[in-house]
């Protein structure tokens, strides 16, 4: 992975640097001893690896803000980090640069229940929101299966979803503010608790902006009450083509689950082994359909979901009895990441989104890509929503299977991109897809994109080498192509 | 009247701007028109009509995707999807009458430039959260897009959000994509008679602690109630607070119920059935009950968190004549006030600013929105970064001038 190359004159005056950002946040908020700085250097895309070269922990606004303008200044490259779980690396920290962590910024400011929402700074994680506020039936929709550990902050940043975006939406659908500092020291705050933002929808442009644009400092999201009762039903199939036709059949049906996802064999296996959720282990795919809302009118659409899997073949079918079951069985689901990461050394997560109707093709040609390369491959899937998560089993102590993964993954998400998806659905571009937008976005679509990197952050200091596989100079971005004299007046209908 | 362009390719589109570029010619974007009293007025000579990019050009209902040219009638779009027992959850407004033109006129375009939505705001969420992917051609002459047709994405920056609610000021979309949701089987509304501003927001609140899903929260005192037609506030000559209940007609019943018994300790309670329940949102989503006012006083929508409706209308109304009525469970507060005095601006911007929230003058003679800012005025350092963002589409400033603010 190619980073941007080292600035040896910023690397000259690290020690000066140091001692300037003591200044700002005091000595003990500031990492600069090696050993310690290891601990930064990666996040959770553990296969790129790389200590920064300072570190500072600021604890409030005025000190992000003063350490931005100082390394505007002094001309030094900043990485945010939140918990570092970034599954694109995001926060992969560079060797000349510095990573700014948010994790003192872990306090809930305001729980404002008249309003249902909530105020928290960007460290607190996002099931915390969740605790904070359950007692009083309240919850934060979005919920990533890193949950436990993720950032607020983090979660804006890439725009997280979770299992239950298909009918809550996405990060972006349930956040109602910000307070960002842009890369000049300048503090803005976006949006507030009210419904709709004045103004451009910057608050839109951060959320997904993967650190790029400017550093989240505080974040108001919106709370949920709990519905009065959820309950979740595992439906098997004997195929994938049948499991995905099941999924199309109850969104044509007009029912949109809390939930919707898809294992496959290999993933169903390695969930159970590891949770012993009860999941049967004779069939090709297995769907986990959760529904949310009023007693009956639960039950009523578990009954017309078991009639479409039955009229679509399904081999098995269990809906959960009580709150146990249910919870249990999305514990299989929700590790099935670490209970990948017991039958393999290593595996490596994807994250395309598709069209569902192509997933029979798809899942086909990653078969065929899944012998090609010799490496095993297991599915999670959230169905309803066409976003797969292929996990690529491998051993980075064998020589050449990193880089072999690698490929596999890229062509995965090349073919996603071919059958009318996209690269990445929640995880984020990073520096794991970052040579791949070539693939879905033209040289016009990348500069518009750029030009908007400008207005935050002109000098490209923020985060660079992330998400644009070339960063464009600001100026040459802004020269306006004018071809005057060349187009003559349009021929183009008037009246 | 100026002379218009109008493009039918995306080629034209760019031969256009680049004309425009080159001689520096504003231009002002428009569909079918519905909308341009909205905004600062513009001094532009020339008028791109965008109403030869018609037509839905891809519709995948079991996908829950719909992508369409920018001019396609939204009318056509919710023909389209009804059939297929959808709809655009969002339900955006159709602000033509606001403006003196015949219903039903609007674009999906001009829909997403306004970042419109209607009283399921609080539940489905607005334009901007369901606009998928576009594409366009921006103030620098050339085409791009972003986003995607798929419902989940987060490759690149989300610029579906900074295109949508930009009033046309940074490119001219030509396609947008947007997420279609299935249609609830059965709606139907709690009308209850008699509450004043703060009782009626603070019943939303008990309905929404008790966990009944409102997809619609909307209390019109008794002089706005008198301008919609609802036999129950004719006969009754009261104030109505109104609450409707969408989803499959268990889920209804079973809400309906709970609600029943929560209201029913308040005042007198009225069921809207299906057909009432429809014209009664549509008229609300409409802003129905100040389209009369046109020319005689200043509409402004004002947005504030939710449990602070009433008390911004309690400081607005001491001593001046307004009207008003409540959407989004409080947090939507449209005010009709006199011209006097400006329309009043600096109380009304007062008021919103006081709780954080923001005002918007969405009607009022040219003049009028040439004078005032008509959207809330940014502090500096966000204004700066609205500035840069406007020059980096649009550096020579042709798509919309000044529609938005001075000089954007």
């Amino acid at each position: 992975m190619k980073m941007p190359p080292l600035d040896e004159a910023v690397l000259a005056r690290r020690d000066e640097l140091g001692a300037a950002l003591r200044a700002i946040v005091g000595a003990a908020a500031v990492i600069d001893n090696v050993e310690a700085l290891r601990a930064y250097e990666s996040d959770g895309l553990t296969a790129y690896r790389q200590a920064p070269m300072l570190v500072a922990l600021p604890s409030v606004t005025a000190e992000v803000a003063s350490i931005l303008k100082l390394c505007g200044e002094r001309e030094v490259k900043v990485v945010p980090r939140g918990a570092g779980t970034s599954l694109s690396g995001g926060a992969l920290p560079l060797g000349d640069g510095l990573l700014l962590g948010l994790a003192k910024f872990n306090r809930i400011l305001d729980i404002d229940y008249a309003n249902a929402c909530a105020v928290v700074q960007p460290g607190v994680t996002n099931l915390a929101i969740t605790r904070a506020v359950e007692r009083e039936g309240y919850y934060y929709a979005p919920d990533p299966s890193s949950q436990i550990a993720c950032t607020i902050g983090g979660n804006v940043a890439e725009n997280s979803g979770g299992v239950h975006c298909l009918k809550y939406g996405v990060t972006t659908n349930n956040i109602l503010g910000l307070e960002v500092v842009l890369m000049n020291g300048e503090i803005v705050r976006l949006g507030g608790k009210n419904f709709d933002a004045a103004g451009y929808d910057l608050l839109g442009v951060m959320t997904g902006s993967e650190g790029l644009l400017g550093v989240i400092t505080e974040v108001t999201v919106r709370l949920l009450k709990k519905p009065a009762t959820a309950r979740a039903v595992l439906i098997g199939f004997a195929a994938n083509e049948t499991a995905g036709d099941c999924v199309a059949k109850v969104i044509a049906g007009g029912i949109i689950p809390a939930g919707m996802e898809m294992m496959d064999r290999p993933a169903i296996h390695a969930a159970e082994e590891f949770c012993g959720s009860g999941y049967p282990l004779d069939v090709e795919a297995l769907l986990i359909v959760e529904l949310d809302g009023n007693v009956r009118e639960v039950d009523e659409q578990i009954d017309r979901i078991c009639a479409i899997a039955r009229a679509c073949g399904a081999v098995s079918i269990r809906s959960s009895a009580n709150e146990g079951e249910r919870l249990a069985f999305w514990a299989g689901r929700k590790s099935a990441f670490p209970a990948v990461g017991r039958i393999s050394p290593d595996y490596y997560c994807m994250d395309g989104t598709i069209p569902r109707r192509r997933l029979p093709e798809v899942l086909r040609r990653m078969t065929e890509m899944s012998a090609r390369h010799g490496l095993r491959l297991a599915n999670v899937f959230h169905a309803g929503d066409g976003n797969l998560h292929p996990l690529i089993l491998y051993d980075a102590n064998k020589p050449g299977e990193l880089e072999t993964a690698e490929k596999f993954g890229a062509e995965i998400l090349t073919l996603c991109v071919e059958v009318g998806g996209v690269l990445t659905g929640e995880h984020g571009v990073g520096v794991e897809k970052r040579d791949l937008m070539g693939t879905m976005f033209t040289e016009s679509d990348l500069a518009h994109q750029q030009r908007v990197k400008c207005a935050f952050d002109p000098a490209g200091r923020l985060n660079p080498g992330k998400v644009f596989p070339i960063l464009h100079r600001c100026a040459e971005l802004g020269r306006v192509h004018v071809r005057k004299g060349q187009v003559r007046f349009p021929d183009l209908p008037r009246f | 009247m100026e002379p218009v362009f109008r493009p039918a390719s995306e080629a034209e589109l760019c031969a256009v701007m680049t004309w425009a570029l080159g001689e520096s010619v504003p231009l002002e974007l428009v569909g079918h028109g519905t909308k341009r009293g909205y905004g600062r007025p513009l001094r532009t000579e020339r008028l791109l009509d965008m109403s030869g990019f018609s037509g839905i050009t891809l519709y995948e209902p079991a996908e829950l995707v719909l992508e369409a040219k920018a001019g396609t009638p939204l009318a056509e779009i919710e023909r389209a999807v009804a059939a297929e027992g959808q709809m655009l959850a969002f339900e955006p407004a159709d602000w033509g009458p606001l403006y003196g033109v015949m219903p039903g006129q609007a674009t999906l375009g001009g829909v997403v430039a306004c970042n419109l939505s209607g009283p399921r705001r609080t539940t489905a969420g607005a334009a901007r959260d369901h606009v998928l992917g576009f594409s366009a051609v921006s103030g620098l002459g050339e085409s791009f897009k972003a986003g995607g047709r798929v419902v989940k994405n987060v490759t690149g920056y989300d610029l579906s959000k900074l295109l949508t609610g930009s009033h046309g000021t940074l490119a001219a979309l030509t396609t947008v994509t947007i997420k279609v949701l299935p249609a609830p089987a059965e709606t139907r509304t709690l009308a209850l008679l008699g509450l004043d501003d703060r009782a009626a927001l603070g019943f939303f609140g008990a309905v929404a602690r008790a966990g009944v899903d409102g997809s619609g929260l909307a209390h019109l005192p008794l002089a706005a109630a008198l301008r919609i037609s609802l036999d129950e506030v004719a006969r009754e000559g009261t104030a109505v607070t109104a609450i409707r209940l969408e989803g499959t007609s268990t889920a209804v019943e079973e809400r309906m119920a709970e609600l029943h018994r929560l209201a029913a300790a308040k005042g007198t309670v009225a069921i809207l059935d299906r057909d009432r329940s429809l014209a009664f949102w549509t008229s609300l989503r409409d802003v129905g009950p100040f389209v009369a006012d046109h020319g005689t006083n200043a509409l402004w929508r004002v947005s504030v968190p939710p449990a602070s409706g009433a008390a911004v209308v309690a400081a607005l109304a001491a001593g001046r004549s307004i009207e008003h009525f409540f959407d989004w469970g409080g947090g939507l507060v449209w005010i009709s006030t006199p011209l006097a005095d400006d329309g009043g601006v600096a109380a009304v911007r007062t008021a919103a600013a006081s709780v954080g929230g923001h005002a918007t003058l969405v009607r009022a003679p040219a003049d009028l929105r040439a004078a005032i800012p008509v959207f809330e005025p940014e502090a500096p350092a966000l204004a700066a970064l609205t500035r840069r963002v406007k020059e980096s589409f649009d550096p020579r400033s042709i798509l919309n001038p000044g529609r938005m603010y001075p000089g954007v």
